[in-house]
């Protein structure tokens, strides 16, 4: 499959999840009673989300360029089982920072903050660095070549994330109603942790 | 222990909670007050088809005696759907069921079978007191962050008692809630309202002024609790505390708004020093500030001096004490326990500076001594107390002892315990249901509800 298709079915399945944020936006339109505050919450958390993973794609890029390839897989694998099984043991246990009176600014935040405690960067890592790497003649990871194709990823990413994020929180404040969160909210995070073992795996295997 | 989907005891809203299936089962915390026995959660059949309604099915003990089990709460609830604090996929399961006088915390599984729930841990004051620093552990609430449990003093027995919290899967203590506690030192109850950030605790006073029972220079003198704390919720910082004044002792139950947008709530007050009445206020949201109004008055009722306790003898009537409120789902009633006269008191407080009284029944009370249809003793003691509303509205129980040694102080010749079953009226009033009367069994007193799937003062909703 293209790591384009791959990078924007993560956004997809990110954007889904309620934990990253449809569901704060349709909170904050339902209690606000404000279509406006719904929409124009979207906006931060689709950033907060990119940003974090922007960072942990800018940190993976760089300790690429310290260490070979093959250790960089093993370090973001075991990274990535770690963070699998540190959710599993204490996602539950929040240190809740960012509540339902707050502003642009906060709910970028929270978005930044759910987004680097569940691992969504992390996820990105085995499609990413490839095209790092494929961006220079020399299939090495350098700053310049990764930045361009690395911003595009994270751009892609965004977008695909931020659409399913819009198309939701939509369609539930418009029509559905939350009570579809009773039946409709399956364990994303279980699946979730599963993804973040896979990719961890197909790092290291 | 995660679940495929959330619990179906969770809802979104305080609008879909009300149309939650109606409850088959009760959990009453009952306790002995002689400390000889060990206290006990008891299972109480609601069910009117049932041939054991309104009796006692099961029952789980403490593993010691002298807990004195007092307000305990769920492991998890509505709010586990927030979305900021997402954390659906738990069950409703565990009772978390504190010992005030001993300050031990037990955690009780309710499933299998729901009947005959079974101590599945023990947390022992040392540890509390060691992890989070206090002691005297009075109320359970689940919220955003976990289990939150309050506790009436520090780990010395001493002021400040506050809240600390409970990892609401291991069951561990995670340690004092407060980051920034500012004037705070008295603890009661606490709840919040989760769509404003915010944190309301209330008042009574340190364990050595009530675990001997009320010390009447402290009440005369004004000592007891008389305040209301407001804090940020999620900073855990104090923001506002407000003074009910002088006068006002004793600033109990919390109920918030049910409805998230809403920025109101009502606490009561047990007792005027001017004139033994008891009184309703609503805090509410005024020009960026907290601010409180006496919207309800309850006054005190003559009575024969030969018929009162001691304690009230000299002033020649009866205080009403205000002891718990309960506010329904849809933020309508307000029901209201005059432990001292026997009333409880429904009001319509859609217009929550404005209440209209609507229903109202007798039973016990020190002077009166109301019976009950089903009661075989014509004359019953003790008044209402630990009040708790069924999600829809309809149904509304309560029991009738208030502390082990404040129970003496007002009722000298002993309480003998009963819990007792109202029908609510779609539109407010209020009567017996006649064949729902437990006698409880002697040796033991009722004190807090719990509805099976969650009531009136156990979940709370971030979504209107």
């Amino acid at each position: 499959m293209s790591p384009w298709l791959v990078l924007a079915g993560l956004g997809a399945f990110h954007g889904l999840n309620p934990a990253m944020g449809w569901l704060f936006a349709v909170a904050l339109g339902l209690n606000r009673d404000s279509r406006r505050a719904m929409w124009l919450s979207l906006l931060p958390i689709a950033l907060g989300h990119a940003l974090s993973v922007a960072v942990v794609v800018a940190l993976v890029v760089a300790l690429g360029m310290v260490v070979d390839p093959h250790l960089l897989r093993l370090i973001s694998g075991t990274l990535l089982i770690l963070w699998a099984a540190w959710h599993m043991l204490y996602g539950h246990r929040h240190r809740v920072r960012v509540g339902m009176q707050t502003g642009l600014a906060g709910l970028g935040l929270w978005s930044f903050l759910m987004a680097t405690s569940h691992g969504a960067g992390l996820m990105l890592v085995p499609v990413i660095i490839p095209l790092c790497l494929a961006a220079t003649p020399a299939r090495e990871l350098t700053a310049a070549g990764s930045l361009p194709v690395s911003l595009a990823a994270i751009g892609l990413h965004m977008a695909a994330m931020l659409a399913v994020t819009a198309a939701i929180a939509a369609a539930v404040f418009e029509w559905l109603g939350v009570g579809i969160l009773r039946r409709g909210w399956i364990n994303l995070d279980a699946l979730w942790i599963a993804a973040l073992t896979a990719t961890g795996l197909s790092l290291i295997l | 222990m995660a679940s495929w989907r959330p619990d179906p005891s969770f809802y979104p809203s305080p609008r879909l909670a009300a149309k939650a299936p109606v409850e088959t089962l009760a959990y009453v915390a009952a306790f002995d007050p002689e400390r000889q026995k060990p206290d006990t959660i008891a299972v109480v059949d609601l069910d009117p088809g049932s041939p054991s309604y309104s009796r006692i099915v099961g029952q789980v003990e403490m593993p010691n005696i002298g807990d004195e089990l007092h307000h305990f709460g769920w492991n998890a609830c509505s709010s586990c759907l927030c979305p900021n604090a997402p954390h659906p996929h738990m069950e409703r399961r565990y009772l978390i069921v504190p010992g005030l006088r001993s300050s031990r915390l037990h955690i009780i599984d309710t499933r299998p079978e729901p009947r005959q729930p079974k101590i599945v841990k023990v947390i022992e004051p040392e540890e509390i007191a060691e992890r989070a620093g206090y002691s005297r552990l009075h109320t359970i609430h689940c919220g955003p962050e976990g289990i939150y449990v309050n506790a009436l003093g520090n780990a010395e027995g001493k002021e400040p008692g506050g809240i600390f919290l409970i990892d609401p899967v291991s069951f561990d203590v995670m340690g004092q809630w407060e980051m920034e506690r500012g004037p705070q030192k008295l603890a009661y109850d606490f709840w919040w309202h989760l769509g404003h950030d915010t944190m309301i605790t209330s008042e009574w006073g340190t364990p050595d002024t009530f675990e001997n029972g009320l010390v009447p220079e402290v009440l005369l003198g004004s000592k007891y609790g008389r305040r209301l704390h407001f804090w940020d919720l999620h900073k855990r910082k104090h923001v506002q505390e407000i003074d009910f004044g002088e006068e006002h002792q004793l600033v109990f139950e919390l109920r918030p708004a049910h409805d998230p947008r809403k920025a109101y709530g009502f606490v009561g007050c047990v007792i005027s020093l001017k004139d033994l009445s008891a009184s309703i206020w609503t805090w509410y949201r005024d020009d960026g500030k907290w601010a409180v109004k006496k919207v309800i008055e309850i006054p005190a009722e003559p009575a024969d001096p030969a018929l009162l306790p001691p304690v009230l003898k000299g002033f020649g009537a009866v205080a009403p004490l205000v002891t718990d409120i309960d506010l329904s789902m849809d933020d309508r009633f307000l029901y209201v326990s005059c432990w001292g006269t026997g009333d409880m008191i429904q009001y319509d407080v859609s217009d929550p500076f404005k209440p209209v009284e609507t229903g109202r029944v007798r039973i016990g009370g020190i002077v009166s001594r109301a019976g009950h249809p089903g009661s075989k003793n014509g004359k019953l003691n003790g008044g209402p107390q630990m009040v708790e509303i069924s999600r829809d509205g309809k149904r509304i129980y309560f029991t009738n002892s208030l502390y082990g040694a404040i129970d003496p102080q007002f009722y000298p010749d002993g309480i003998d315990g009963w819990m007792v079953k109202l029908n609510a009226g779609e539109n407010g009033g209020i009567r017996f249901d006649e064949k729902f009367f437990v006698d409880w069994p002697k040796g033991h007193r009722p004190h807090q509800v719990r509805l099976e799937g969650g009531d009136c003062s156990s979940d709370s909703y971030c979504y209107p």
